[in-house]
């Protein structure tokens, strides 16, 4: 069983595209030497900043010889389809044979595919893997037309066995393979043979190249740590860039650095940030101080002088570069003493969308709906307001401007410079989250107050406009949106109504686009506006109708039917597709949070069907009630007495359904005890009595626990009743009084969810 | 960085790089006499990074970016700064090699220092042209640019240029061990008459920093930027053929007028009087220009292979 070895030897690949193009080796070298017939043992990818290599460890020789019998048509059949069929297989009329099938005599084909080596099967495969590879980006060079993702300068490709290794022969745009390969650029820069991968590993290794990044990697963290343990120091943890600074390097060499005094008052994050993002920096923190003092760079290179010079340009480098950091953050905080006006002004000019205005226009409206949202959540509303109109305005501060990823940890520092409040300061940082699934959400009430505008104003305006996400394309990360502000109202436990908020929000964005004159407001009573002119000249300002802006959007600030609206649009000068109706527009967007909510939940172990069921009751754009009554029912609906009391209802609800449609008249009132029969009869009134009150002062009181626990009790009762007891009885009197005691115990059930929509 | 190889002067390195490029075959070319970005606008890489034939230049290249003035204060930012540029067609095999040789020749020996290729992708919106490569960084510092042209005015490379950026200065800074660009000797520090880059470009920054950030009259830029664009587009409208019956297409003077395009919206952005819109719109129409010179010259003689 031989072994392969493949390494694509290149200049410098960028770090981040190397795992994945391991990936990618291994799988079209395999994917292709599997179809092609060849099986093998295992196999393993490895990368370099220079090389790509492939290791497969017990490969067949050769693939199998394989035949294949076809049948073929009659004998008796058209001269046509008998050449039809040996143009098929390949073969001529002699080679195929008559035989008696149930139809009669049919011809029959033999075809043998003799097997290959693995060598021919290897050198096909390589070369199509070459020429395809899925580089996120590639490049030709010279005068050559082979793309690779930077020139490719040599191809290994070598089979090995107990008998030695041979070169498979193939040749790519003029680069043939060999058994050759290099090390490390500087420190050992001569070609060398190898026989196979333990032999070129460990070559590699003497020419000062460690191959595998994994390996690399644990050498960087132990090296940096080490050297930070020595001072008392500790590095800052950061995967990421621990992955790419091993993409960079042959032979890593960590050294350790010093960052000067003058800079140590820069905000931590401004240090860790310059360094990582311009110089590939880990970062070490004084734990005695709290601040970070130190880094660690990471050479390719080891030197005579022990890494001295290095060092000493890297420092160079740092202090240039934070000497910028720190005249970005003298001006910016003279800026923010001054009031940050000029900021404010400046995000004017600043698009946000050309449908949606500026990003003041955006502010402004953030501003006004966090007002709105502060008393729900717990927040003073100038204070929620404030921190709305602050909250961006480090868009425009330099620093931002170098670093956008400090974006809201800018606004904090500079909101405490111009004197706010602590409060305000950290609505600026935090307005942002939460941005992933497993990010933190803020809870400081002002805070949550101008996330959730932040959010819903991204949401609504792009419902305003008709935005939406589609399918997996979510530009404006929507979903997200969606999801923060479920997290938001559920963490902060925020009794928010949001089709209120919603309605309001999409309401002042439409107005504020009128006054910019990008759309028109059609007035409520359009329909009784005769005639173009009336309907001109009900506008309150001076819009052109001739000239309409390109992105121009109708609105119908409407409480008549959509439809109408529609039709009498397009009966008139306007484009019927250019109506946007802000009810219509409100509903699809709650609807959409329902539908995250859903999502949400189900990754909370709670079943979309018992989500519908609550989601079809009164309050449900009040996420906190939906939530609330949710967790409950699921919790009934773990219980014995839960699942058969579902069962129940839903049959009392049929056999009510069932009557009220034969009898063309609804059951609902006029239950009295004193027709009732049985016992069960009577016990069910006497269970009714007292659940009633209970779930209706339960419900009142929001506690769905409760209100679960009372018309649990009316399990038992239940289905004693339908157990001794025939609903549709020939007394027409005791019929109506069992069918209308069957709609108090829907009525009771209706309270609690849509039961209907649960399903089992 | 004591070695004896040390060059002592910001003029020194210059010479050292005219002579190692000039020993590797390439034509030692002079500046364009005219107001450029880059040293890439130079139609010796523009231009002539297109069509089939093979070419070798270096030069240096002053290079102007008004919004980078900072009237001489700063220790690292100019508006008036100089590049220095290689450009090799069909790029080499041993491209990086030649480029590795240019350290040494300067007295960056790799085996002291830690010299990396990090991912840059180069692209210019306003040329109409991108390549893929990295920045090489010395010790952390980037020192030069290192680029294989894809496309250049819309027009696939073929054969591919490898392009090698230098910023002079600041690589200068560095081998020389300089801290503040104009303390930075400009010839040998033993000279009679020693100049230090202070000496000769302090007052200079500070008067186009003046100029370029509040006096140039905007009216004007933006006339002078109209009249670059519609001469550009006269020229290339022109009928090739002469009075005299001579073919002559005139790529080279549209393309100055392109350069000039595109030096005056620099010298309005920083005026500050272009939004961030009406950039983009700006930047279109100065790679406009730049592609039709392209789609010019490669029909002439000097894009032939």
């Amino acid at each position: 069983m031989p072994d392969l070895l493949i390494e694509l030897f290149s200049e410098e690949i960028p770090a981040r595209m190397q795992a994945r193009a391991r990936e990618d080796l291994k799988k079209l070298v395999t994917d292709g030497l599997v179809s092609a017939g060849l099986t093998y043992a295992s196999a393993g990818a490895f990368s370099t900043p220079r090389r790509l290599t492939l290791a497969v460890e017990g490969l067949t020789a050769g693939s199998p010889t394989t035949r294949e019998e076809r049948k073929g048509p009659r004998t008796d059949a058209p001269e046509a389809a008998l050449e039809g069929f040996l143009r098929s297989t390949g073969l001529t009329r002699d080679q195929l044979t008559a035989r008696d099938d149930k139809k009669g005599a049919v011809w029959f084909a033999v075809i043998e595919r003799p097997g290959r080596p693995a060598a021919d099967i290897v050198a096909e495969v390589l070369e199509a893997t070459v020429r395809n590879f899925p580089w996120p980006k590639s490049m030709r060079w010279g005068a050559g037309s082979l793309r690779w993702v930077r020139p490719l300068h040599s191809i290994l490709c070598l089979l090995s066995d107990e008998a030695g290794a041979t070169v498979v022969p193939l040749t790519v745009e003029g680069i043939a393979a060999g058994n050759t390969t290099r090390g490390h650029r500087f420190l050992s820069p001569d070609a060398f043979t190898v026989t196979g991968f333990d032999d070129y590993a460990a070559k590699l290794r003497r020419a000062h190249v460690i191959l595998d990044s994994a390996e690399r990697e644990e050498a960087i963290r132990q090296g940096a740590e080490n050297l930070a343990f020595a001072r008392g120091w500790e590095i800052v943890a950061d995967n990421a860039l621990l992955s790419e600074v091993a993409g960079l390097v042959e032979w890593p060499v960590p050294l350790m650095g010093v960052i000067e005094d003058r800079f140590l008052d820069l905000p931590p994050e401004v240090l860790q940030t310059s360094m990582k993002e311009h110089q590939k920096f880990f970062s070490a923190r004084n734990p005695r101080t709290g601040r970070i003092e130190g880094f660690v760079t990471v050479a390719n290179i080891e030197t005579p002088d022990d890494g001295a010079t290095i060092l000493a340009g890297n420092q160079r480098v740092l202090a240039a570069r934070l000497s910028d950091a720190a005249f970005f953050w003298e001006n910016d905080l003279r800026e923010a003493k001054a009031g940050m006006a000029a900021w404010a002004e400046g995000l004017k000019s600043v698009t946000f969308h050309n449908k949606l205005g500026s990003q003041a226009d955006r502010i402004a409206r953030i501003a006004a709906l966090a007002r709105e949202i502060a008393p729900l959540v717990g927040a003073d509303a100038d204070q929620a307001e404030q921190a709305a109109k602050l909250a961006k305005l480090d868009l425009r501060s330099a620093m931002v401007g170098e670093f956008p990823e400090l974006q809201g940890t800018m606004g904090r520092y500079y909101a405490l410079a111009a004197g706010q409040l602590e409060a305000v300061a950290d609505a600026a940082r935090d307005h942002y989250s939460p941005l992933g699934p497993s990010d933190d959400v803020p809870t400081a009430p002002v805070s949550v107050a101008v996330a959730l505008a932040d959010k819903i104003d991204t949401l609504t305006g792009f419902w305003a406009i008709d935005e939406k996400p589609t399918g997996s394309k979510d530009p404006y990360a929507l979903r997200r949106a969606a999801l923060g502000i479920i997290r938001l109202a559920l963490e902060s436990k925020s009794r928010v109504k949001l089709s209120y908020l919603v309605n309001a929000a999409m309401q002042r964005l439409y107005e504020l686009a009128a006054q910019r004159n990008a759309i028109a407001i059609l007035p409520s009573n359009f329909s009784e506006l005769a005639d173009n002119e009336t309907l001109e000249a009900s506008f309150a300002k001076d819009f052109d109708f001739a000239a309409p802006a390109d992105n121009l959007v109708w609105f119908v600030l409407l409480t008549q039917p959509i439809v109408a609206a529609k039709t009498w649009v397009s009966g008139w000068k306007l484009n019927a597709s250019r109506v946007y109706p802000l009810p219509e527009r409100v509903a699809d967007l709650l609807s959409f949070l329902h539908d995250r909510l859903k999502v949400y939940l189900r990754d909370q172990g709670i079943r979309h069907d018992i989500i519908d069921a609550v989601l079809a009751q009164p309050g449900n754009d009040d996420l906190v009630l939906v939530v609330n009554r949710a967790t409950a029912l699921n919790t009934m609906l773990q219980t014995e007495d839960g699942k058969n009391l579902t069962q129940g209802l839903k049959r009392a609800g049929n056999i009510l359904t069932q009557a009220e449609d034969k009898d063309g008249v609804e059951y609902s009132f006029g239950a009295d005890v004193k027709f009732a029969e049985t016992d069960e009869e009577r016990a069910l009134f006497a269970a009714l009595d007292t659940a009633e009150p209970a779930i209706k002062q339960a419900i009142a009181a929001e506690d769905f626990p409760a209100a679960m626990t009372a018309i649990a009790a009316l399990r038992a009762p239940i289905d004693a009743f339908f157990e001794a007891v025939q609903v549709n009885t020939d007394n027409q009197i005791v019929r109506r009084n069992r069918l209308n005691l069957l709609h108090r115990i829907r009525a009771a059930g209706q309270q609690i969810a849509d039961l209907t929509r649960v399903e089992g | 960085m004591t070695s004896p190889n040390r060059p002592r002067s910001f003029q020194e390195i210059i010479l050292r790089l005219q002579n190692y490029w000039a020993a590797q075959g390439c034509a030692v070319l002079q500046p364009y006499d005219m107001e450029v970005g880059a040293g890439t606008f130079h139609p010796a890489t523009t231009l002539r990074a297109l069509g089939g034939r093979s070419w070798a230049a270096a030069y240096v290249q002053p290079s102007r970016r008004p919004t980078d003035g900072r009237y001489g204060e700063n220790p690292n930012r100019l508006q008036h700064y100089y590049q220095y540029q290689v450009i090799i067609k069909p790029s080499p095999a041993n491209l990086q090699d030649l480029y590795l040789g240019s350290l040494r020749a300067i007295g960056l020996d790799p085996l002291v220092h830690d010299v990396r290729f990090v991912e840059d992708d180069w692209e210019s919106p306003t040329l109409g042209a991108w390549g893929l490569g990295w920045e090489v960084w010395c010790d952390g510092m980037e020192v030069s640019q290192f680029t294989y042209f894809q496309q250049v005015g819309g027009h696939d490379c073929r054969p591919v240029s490898g392009e090698l950026t230098y910023g002079l200065e600041r690589l200068a800074m560095y081998v020389l061990g300089i801290e503040h660009v104009m303390d930075m000797p400009f010839n040998d520090p033993d000279a009679p008459i020693p100049l230090t880059y202070g000496d000769i470009f302090r007052q200079t920054e500070r008067e186009y920093s003046r100029w370029n950030f509040e006096v140039a009259d905007t009216d004007t830029l933006f006339q002078h930027f109209k009249d670059a664009e519609a001469e550009c587009a006269r020229i290339l409208a022109a009928d090739p053929v002469d009075g005299a019956g001579r073919t002559i297409p005139m790529a080279h003077p549209a393309y100055d007028q392109a350069i000039k395009a595109s030096h005056i919206f620099n010298l309005l952005d920083a005026r500050g009087v272009i939004s961030v819109t009406e950039r983009q719109a700006y930047i279109g129409r100065v790679r406009a220009l730049a592609k039709a010179c392209a789609d010019l010259f490669v029909t002439t003689d000097a894009a032939q292979a």
